[in-house]
């Protein structure tokens, strides 16, 4: 098993939070969010894959043969539907924040400090 | 009776599904009656799982996939006495909260209603899975609804400023525990808790498992909003509506703890059993420092409700410390915190949006005072049964620093809100009361649930045997080859000790301390109000600007301290547990 997914992944959660850190713009920001969450796909498959492994579906399949795990494939589509349903919520309160403030930039609208 | 297991999660959402159908076509108060019915059968049948769970762990498979020769592929609840509390709890207090809110909330009550049925359904399956990743399902499922609720006032930018700290500094957190939670399922091939404890039972700990405890304890501080990774809990209080606020500060924050309680007890504990000295002191540094922090902080403030926010993270400090002495006596000590400041805390945000609807009437300072004094914890008022726990369970473990530094971060909070109600009910000088704007509302209702909630609170150390059933729930809680054999075997568990109905006795100790610290309390109080600048013009002067610029909104700020907390975190117990 090769050690590269876990570095792309590992490397995909670090460039999102770099971008998450410097972002200032809120759209930009919540790609960013997306992007973090994406390393969590790539580290989830690469725990399920299995070397030579087809789909892990069995219907009409010889018994015996391999597949790759399909537990962690249902976790990452979990994991899908919930990222999806932050995306829409942040990007729905960076419209909101547009309108009232006029900005998008996450240091500005900063009222609440100290 | 496994089928009631699952009524508390399914009954609020499908209360909330059949008020989504019945937008706009049934009348007002037929959506009350839904919402507000379904919430006190979820608690009913809440209780009941709970006077059940005191003799045995219940358990339920879904879809009838129970575990074969000790195998479980399939998906579990399984109630214990502290798990069934805490859904006991979630449901009593969204309950109040949404009675509060009939009369309080303006605008989209609908929908309103609906996020807060999510959110108890949500706390209550989190507190009841057996299941790790369903924990992770549960606890986002909880963080999407309570974004929305924080941001729900969308006319101010400070609400959305609020709400997106929250949603993103905890989005991240959620990505640490699923990030730990695959690394553990590449280790052990399980997601069931009894499973993977068990795995790694026989195996030697390796640095997976090490970076999988490290993520997932990183990402349930988050949410518990423990220093390093707290900034995002005062910014999103302090703009919630009240009610929102009971449930934010009464629930949401404490199930960061239980997931940590939660998943040490059933996992780490195996592999790491050895080392506990080392994991338990990192989360009692943490706990003491957000005590002390919280503390410090409130008494900083000039916005009641922020100030209340930074008293929850004081006391969500001093219940991390309760967990960290690994004790039965300390996690039974946190529980029955948790249950009182739920009450205490919850009850004094109530009062905060009263304040939104009358101007700092009179006759609420009573209640005010009283809340703010049982919240110090004076002997038997309050949360003092659980603090003084805490203090036996250090006690025991042969450590004698914690207490004081415990008590007087209790303290510090207290004269804080202590002050506060002198502020804004006499001098009425408190700047822009709850950051909301004034509406009509029937006043008798708020006081109503307000009083209730804080009579509760201050009560909850008088209750006799609570102090031993929150012993024996911590007992249980902590059992985890007990609790394997039962969730993977279904082996009956031992018969049930027999309970006294007796007022838990405390030590001499907790007792001089919870005085003094109530004496305390007052004193800061009485200087502060006397000397309101002598912070800012003192030697102090430097240290409290700084505190006040390391707090400072931006999100990306938040999120470089939580990357910093975590690869700390993470890096101690790399070197310590090897």
């Amino acid at each position: 098993m090769s050690v590269l997914p876990y570095l792309v992944a590992a490397w995909i959660c670090l460039v999102g939070l770099y971008g998450i850190v410097t972002s200032r713009h809120l759209v930009h920001l919540a790609l960013c969010l997306t992007i973090t969450q994406s390393s969590t796909y790539v580290l989830l498959l690469a725990i399920g894959y299995v070397k030579g492994g087809g789909p892990p579906i069995f219907k009409g399949v010889k018994l015996g043969t391999t597949a790759v795990d399909p537990v962690v494939q249902a976790l990452t589509l979990t994991d899908i539907v919930v990222s999806v349903a932050v995306l829409a919520l942040i990007l729905a309160l960076a419209l909101d924040v547009h309108e009232r403030a006029g900005t998008m930039d996450p240091d500005e609208i900063a009222e609440l400090k100290g | 009776m496994s089928w009631l297991l699952p009524l508390p999660v399914v009954i609020p959402l499908l209360a909330g599904a059949l008020n989504t159908v019945l937008d706009h076509v049934a009348p007002k108060w037929m959506h009350h009656a839904v919402t507000l019915g379904a919430m006190a059968t979820a608690l009913g049948f809440s209780i009941v799982i709970l006077i059940q769970s005191m003799s045995s762990e219940t358990l339920h498979w879904f879809g009838g996939w129970t575990p074969r020769s000790g195998v479980a592929l399939g998906i579990a609840f399984a109630a214990d006495p502290l798990g069934a509390g805490a859904a006991v709890f979630t449901c009593a207090l969204t309950l109040v909260a949404l009675v509060y809110s009939v009369t309080f909330i303006e605008g989209e009550q609908r929908k309103y209603d609906v996020l807060m049925s999510a959110v108890c359904a949500a706390v209550c399956g989190f507190a009841l899975s057996a299941d790790i990743f369903n924990l992770f399902v549960w606890l986002e499922l909880v963080g999407v609804a309570g974004y929305a609720l924080t941001g729900f006032d969308v006319r101010r930018v400070r609400a959305l400023q609020g709400a997106l700290n929250f949603s993103i500094v905890n989005s991240v957190g959620g990505y640490f525990v699923l990030t730990g939670i695959g690394l553990l399922y590449a280790r052990t091939g399980a997601l069931d808790l009894a499973q993977i404890g068990r795995t790694l039972a026989g195996q030697h700990a390796n640095g997976v498992v090490i970076v999988a405890m490290a993520l997932i304890v990183s990402g349930f501080l988050c949410k518990a909003a423990v220093v390093p990774f707290h900034f995002w809990l005062a910014d999103a209080y302090a703009v919630a509506p009240a009610p929102v606020c009971l449930v934010l500060a009464g629930i949401l924050t404490d199930i960061g703890i239980f997931g940590i309680a939660r998943v040490w007890f059933t996992v780490f504990d195996a592999p790491f059993g050895t080392h506990q000295r080392l994991v338990g002191d990192t989360l009692l540094w943490l706990g003491i420092c957000t005590a002390l922090l919280g503390g410090v902080m409130a008494l900083l403030q000039s916005n009641v409700k922020r100030l209340l926010a930074y008293s929850v993270i004081c006391h969500i400090g001093i219940i991390l410390a309760g967990v960290a002495l690994l004790s039965s006596k300390g996690v039974a000590g946190a529980a029955t915190m948790v249950l009182a400041h739920g009450f205490l805390t919850g009850g004094l945000f109530l009062a905060c949006g009263i304040l939104v609807v009358r101007r700092a009437p009179r006759w609420l300072a009573g209640l005010w005072f009283a809340g703010t004094l049982a919240l110090i914890g004076p002997p038997y008022i309050g949360i003092y049964l659980g603090h003084a726990l805490i203090d036996d369970a250090a006690a025991e473990a042969g450590r004698h620093w914690p207490q004081p530094l415990l008590w007087l971060a209790g303290a510090l909070a207290g004269a804080a809100l202590l002050r506060a109600g002198v502020e804004v009910f006499w001098r009425g000088e408190h700047d822009d009361v709850g950051l909301e704007e004034p509406r009509e509302a029937r006043v008798g209702v708020l006081v109503a649930c307000t009083a209730l909630l804080l009579v509760a609170g201050a009560v909850t150390s008088l209750v006799p045997g609570l102090g031993q059933r929150a012993h024996y729930g911590a007992d249980r809680f902590r059992a985890r080859a007990e609790y394997a054999d039962r969730v993977l075997h279904d082996r009956p568990m031992k018969t049930t000790p027999h309970l006294p109905v007796v007022l838990q006795p405390t030590s001499a100790e907790s007792l001089a301390y919870a005085s003094g610290a109530t004496l305390l309390a007052v004193l800061v109080a009485l200087l502060s109000l006397w000397r309101p600048r002598l912070a800012r013009r003192s030697v102090l002067r430097p240290a409290v600007a700084g505190l006040r610029a390391v707090h400072s909104g931006v999100i990306g700020d938040y999120v470089t301290w939580m990357v910093v907390g975590t690869a700390v975190i993470g890096g101690v117990w790399a070197i310590g547990l090897r």
